[in-house]
């Protein structure tokens, strides 16, 4: 079972990753992307990394995606016109609704069959937890301070000097 | 002193070496990506790619040694990484404003 997920995350990460290398369409590549760091994201659970997985869903996918999306759309070249005012269509068709339904509607059964199988453990019965959380907050705040530090440092310059240098500052 | 968390039992029907082969094969895609394509923002999601490649292969070993300095180091590249995309974008959309394209190829004022 634990092989099986493993390699479907696996699967999903190298095959968005062989994607984004074959698209042409600059959307496709991100979204290929988000597919690939969900595969890694999920790779980091089943390590035993739940924290860093979900940093990476919120860093990443949060973050760094959206922010490539943005770009994509900045430097977007219009079709005909040099016109900086027309807007920069993104062309994507949506063709394959056979396919995103048969795949939704197998992927809610699937999760309703797991839930229905479940054993919740509700009030009174003790969870083991094994969070990796406490022990890299004690090792952030203890024997690595100072990387945490200058990486704080480092990030607040790299978003002010990125601020800065995207500025328009054109006349109009 | 806090005790190292055990070897979860999850990752040890997982062979090491598949996370090593995996990472191996993303972490080379990602290398083609920036070497093969001229677009200037795919060539940063290859970096990106690269980038995720490294830190599995990191919380791989760190998971087997149960040694939580990987899961730090893993820490500081996602934020190294978020500083890099920032900049690299902000980069990307002022080479745009400036040249009206961001095909590498068309960048080579710079070529003696």
């Amino acid at each position: 079972m634990e092989l099986a997920v493993f390699y479907f995350f696996a699967f999903l990460a190298l095959g968005s990753a062989v994607f984004i290398l074959l698209t042409k369409n600059l959307m496709y590549a991100a979204f290929a992307l988000f597919l690939s760091l969900v595969g890694v994201a999920g790779l980091f659970v089943l390590s035993g990394a739940d924290f860093l997985a979900i940093t990476q869903l919120m860093v990443y996918v949060g973050g760094i995606l959206v922010l490539i999306i943005f770009g994509i759309m900045l430097t977007r070249t219009p079709d005909k016109t040099d016109d900086s005012q027309s807007a920069n269509r993104i062309l994507l068709n949506s063709r394959r609704r056979f396919w995103g339904l048969t795949l939704s509607i197998s992927l809610f059964l699937v999760l309703i069959a797991t839930i229905t199988q479940a054993t919740f453990r509700l009030s009174g019965m003790p969870i083991k937890s094994r969070s990796t959380i406490k022990t890299l907050g004690v090792e952030l705040m203890t024997s690595h301070l100072l990387p945490f530090e200058i990486a704080g440092i480092l990030l607040l310059v790299a978003l002010i000097g990125a601020a800065y240098l995207a500025l328009n500052r054109s006349p109009s | 002193m806090i005790q190292p968390p055990a070897i979860p039992e999850i990752i040890q029907l997982i062979p090491l070496k598949s996370y090593l082969i995996l990472s191996t094969a993303l972490f080379v895609i990602g290398i083609i990506g920036v070497l093969t394509r001229r677009n200037a923002i795919v060539i940063f999601m290859s970096v990106e790619l690269m980038l995720n490649s490294v830190n599995l292969l990191l919380i791989a070993f760190s998971s087997y040694r149960s040694d939580p300095t990987g899961q730090v180091f893993v820490f500081f590249i996602m934020a190294v990484a978020a500083a890099e995309v920032a900049v690299g974008l902000a980069i990307i959309v002022m080479i745009y404003r400036n040249t009206r394209t961001i095909d590498i190829n068309f960048l080579k004022k710079l070529k003696g």
